[in-house]
């Protein structure tokens, strides 16, 4: 500092430099997952991408109109919209503070989402069974990859679902423990925004071919 | 299991995968010598580091550290471990090409020598370029906005961790088995199994995969540190230059390395387990991998120039004793830049045959980018217009800098015209294009950072002698390596050749070697610049911790910076807010001390960073049980680690009141 230049003195008498006392920037864990789930869904976004070049590809073998099963789609879509709402119902309870509310919901969302991962397996067995497995051809690469890789963050969901009620059970809706259940609350919702564009643009028109 | 893995790995077993004796290289003298040489290395520093019993200190203040300042010099310290090797890659491939004309072979195996380009680009852009730009982020950008730490110390600490896990895999790959042969970008068919059934390309992959968590993570936590823990007063506006260009980078790598992840994962499902992406039949498409993979790959290049940029601006602005010329519009052009990085990527396979239409619209778009990369260029000029310049090191890099990139970009605007590009395509000249750019503006930008920032660190200058030497090698050594490849470019020479028949040609060549024996010494000098500056640390001391006269709020701390940085949370008013606080006569306050609240050191970083290196190695060589133990251990400590909810403690007021007046005395 010994080269600061002596200047006349800012008008209005001095300016303060330091934030006396304390200072606890904002807490940034929301907007830092929700970037998160930004760069997740670009991953989403190229597997879509790739879903769009290869869907055509069916090199002689099965098209979406031969193997999709509408109405078990529209029974998993369901379920998974469903576990929406009954996540929404656990964050209400959080609201009110009520930890065995919170706790029952997010229970509740457990099991809608294990039918839908239930569900999924059962398809993909089947179409594996009957010789239509992702090996078969670009189309189905690119459509055990796009599923997949969804029915993959719902597992991995429900992981954290369970991780998520040992620790309410230990500690009760703290604030870190609040923190947590916002941040699977966006992650819960983001797959279910996923699986509305491949509901429609995998199954719905994949069936029309 | 695959038809087409199993056909190449009859020896597969379940304990060992492909892992054989064979697959060590005792039959190679070149390689086995190189591994001699660093295995003895390594023993002798294990050896020293024993010795004088620092273990425990680089366990508990460096490994484990969460402090952004620690993880940032330990990332630099990981970008010039990784130059040596990158460069060595570099100056065997030279040497290689001066040799291998007419009836000379030079003295590398062609599939040797194709490992070698390969890994050259994969260490100096990935292993290199982005431990040193993620590394200056780490150190400076909390310290300009006025923070305490980034937003996500312990993410930080574990993305440090992930991008030396990938460092280790890729030079594991020296040693165990053999690196990709398909250049920097791995594309299909070649990288299928069926033309590469080896090992190699599964490298490639897995150190790519597990580097990029680390980098895209450290993404996220930046854009966090840099939205959220701005000190009062400091809006967008008024952010520092270096700051709003780490910004756009971070936004860059959120944006574009999930793109990386999932074309690499598509590659990995055709080798591990024959889907058909971009396989040849079956409804695969090879062309879509080059899309997706240079719409990460084009942003990327922008993910290692802008925060360039910005160490540019800070340095012009500091050495010629003036505010930057143009602020807002450096700013806008820097967001410019990164809108525009998107939109280009198809410049790189004008040749794949996309038709005029689109290689116009991407050719247009290419040409556009230099309208705000000139702005740039002008401002800077501008800045030292009139200014009180001081010729310092880190002005002497940025001298140096703004000649050789207007070349690169000049050659690239060139480039950027589809006809031209028919013609210069996969040439030496894009080669000579790219060195130009990455060489001209990143490293030499690098090299200025670490002159500049490196009192800041040290609490030392580094010796400028060494440092001009350095400069002035790699200034004249990048000239004479690169210039003839332009002109081998233009004659129609293209990359990737071990070998050449035209006579004529050879002396371009061993011009071009010359050039990167003395980037070499250049190296060289920088190395002997650490080791003499430190030796002399005490006559090149600064106490002041502001040596340059700086404008920004990292130099109103002491060099080093306290573990916390701040003392007191600093109150911004304008643009170069310690400029301002320095004009007004500003004191460091000697009272009124409050404890501060840090974040604890943790090892989970490491150790979770440690099994994604076993899980990458076993999933390399098919250690089927291992990758499965190794993943499941990883994601069962990822959650052991969130039942850990003691990860703070606060610093007693006494102790920042000891600390802090301490300084006192060292300023009075």
């Amino acid at each position: 500092m010994s080269n600061a230049v002596a200047t006349p003195a800012a008008e209005g008498g001095k300016l303060e430099f330091l934030v006396k006392g304390d200072h606890h920037p904002a807490q940034g864990t929301l907007l830092g997952f929700w970037i998160y789930l930004m760069s997740d869904c670009l991953i989403f976004a190229s597997l879509f991408a790739t879903y769009g070049v290869l869907s055509m590809n069916f090199a002689g073998g099965p098209s979406g109109a031969d193997l999709f099963d509408l109405e078990l789609v529209a029974l998993n879509t369901a379920f998974l919209l469903i576990s929406s709402i009954t996540y929404g119902f656990a964050v209400l309870k959080m609201q009110q503070n009520s930890v065995r509310g919170t706790m029952g919901w997010l229970a509740v969302t457990g099991v809608f989402g294990l039918c839908f991962l239930g569900v999924e397996l059962y398809e993909f067995y089947h179409m594996i069974h009957i010789g239509a497995g992702p090996q078969r051809s670009g189309f189905l690469s690119a459509f055990f990859t796009l599923v997949g890789t969804h029915g993959l963050h719902v597992t991995f969901g429900c992981i954290w679902l369970v991780t998520l009620l040992l620790q309410l059970r230990k500690h009760g809706l703290i604030q870190e423990n609040k923190r947590r259940v916002y941040c699977l609350s966006m992650f819960w919702h983001f797959l279910d925004v996923i699986w509305i564009g491949v509901f429609t643009y995998v199954y719905l028109m994949g069936s029309m071919v | 299991m695959s038809s087409a893995v199993q056909t190449y790995s009859d020896t597969t077993s379940a304990v060992f995968g492909r892992l054989t004796w064979d697959s060590f290289p005792f039959h190679d003298p070149i390689i086995l010598g190189t591994f001699a040489v660093v295995a003895l290395g390594g023993l002798a520093l294990v050896a020293a580091l024993t010795r004088y019993k620092v273990w425990g200190y680089l366990w508990t203040e460096w490994f484990t550290s969460i402090d952004h300042k620690r993880i940032g010099v330990m990332y630099m310290i990981l970008g010039i471990i990784m130059l040596l090797r990158g460069f060595a890659d570099a100056i065997m491939m030279r040497l290689h090409q001066a040799m291998a004309f007419g009836d000379a072979t030079g003295y590398l195996p062609p599939h040797h020598y194709d490992q070698i380009f390969t890994a050259h680009g994969v260490i100096m852009i990935f292993f290199v370029a982005m431990p040193f730009v993620v590394g200056l982020m780490n150190y400076i950008v909390p310290l300009q906005i006025g923070a305490r730490d980034v937003a996500f110390p312990f993410l930080n600490n574990f993305s440090f961790w992930m991008t030396a896990s990938g460092a280790i895999l890729i030079m594991l790959s020296l040693f165990v088995g053999e690196f990709a042969k398909s250049g920097w970008l791995a594309y299909p068919p070649l990288t299928g199994i069926l033309q590469s059934p080896g090992v190699g390309v599964d490298y490639y992959i897995w150190s790519l995969q597990i580097a990029g968590v680390g980098t895209l993570l450290s993404g996220v936590n930046f854009v966090v540190t840099i939205v959220k823990m701005r000190a009062p007063g400091m809006t967008m506006m008024k952010m520092p230059v270096f700051t709003w260009t780490a910004l756009c980078t971070n936004i860059l790598i959120v944006a574009a390395f999930p793109i990386l992840t999932a074309v690499l994962a598509l590659l990995s499902l055709d080798r591990y387990m024959d889907f058909n992406f971009f396989t040849n039949d079956l409804g695969g498409n090879a062309m879509m991998y080059v899309n997706l993979i240079w719409i990460w790959g084009h942003p990327e290049v922008y993910i290692l120039i802008l925060p360039i940029f910005g160490v540019f601006s800070e340095i012009v602005s500091t050495y010629s004793g003036k505010r930057l010329f143009g602020y807002s519009s450096m700013v806008y052009a820097t967001v410019v830049i990164t809108v525009l990085s998107y939109l280009v990527w198809l410049h790189h396979f004008f040749t794949m045959g996309s038709g005029a239409t689109v290689n116009s619209f991407f050719g247009i778009t290419t040409m556009i980018i230099s309208i705000p990369t000139g702005a740039k260029i002008f401002n800077w000029l501008f800045t030292m217009y009139r200014g009180r310049i001081q010729f310092e090191v880190p002005m002497l890099w940025t001298v140096g800098f703004m000649v050789t990139f207007v070349i690169g970009g000049m050659t690239g605007v060139l480039l950027a015209v589809p006809p031209a590009d028919f013609v210069l395509h996969n040439s030496l000249f894009l080669i000579a294009h790219f060195h130009n750019v990455i060489i001209g503006g990143v490293v030499f930008g690098v090299f200025a950072a670490i002159t500049y920032w490196y009192p800041k660190v040290t609490g030392y200058k580094l010796d400028p002698f060494w440092g001009k030497c350095s400069f002035w090698f790699w200034l004249i050594g990048f000239y004479a390596a690169f210039m003839p490849l332009y002109v081998l470019g233009l004659m129609g020479v293209t990359r990737r050749m071990s070998h050449f028949e035209d006579m004529s040609l050879q002396i371009w060549f061993q011009v071009a070697a010359v050039g990167a024996f003395l980037i070499g010494l250049g190296i060289l000098c920088f190395l002997i610049q650490l080791y003499v500056s430190f030796k002399k640390r005490e006559s090149l001391r600064d106490e002041s911790g502001d040596p340059w006269n700086g404008r920004t709020l990292e130099w109103s701390t002491t060099s080093p910076p306290p573990q916390y940085n701040f003392a007191f949370t600093p109150q911004v008013h304008e643009n170069d807010a310690w400029w301002q606080m320095k004009q007004q006569g500003f004191q460091p306050p000697k009272e009124g001390f409050l404890p501060i609240h840090m974040p604890k050191n943790t090892a989970a970083g490491m150790v979770l960073a440690g099994l994604a290196t076993v899980f990458g190695f076993a999933m390399i060589w098919y250690v089927w049980w291992l990758a499965a133990a190794s993943f499941g251990a990883l994601i069962l400590g990822a959650i052991i680690h969130t039942f850990n909810y003691k990860r703070d403690y606060y610093i007693p007021a006494e102790d920042v009141a000891t600390v802090e007046n301490q300084r006192g005395e060292v300023l009075a």
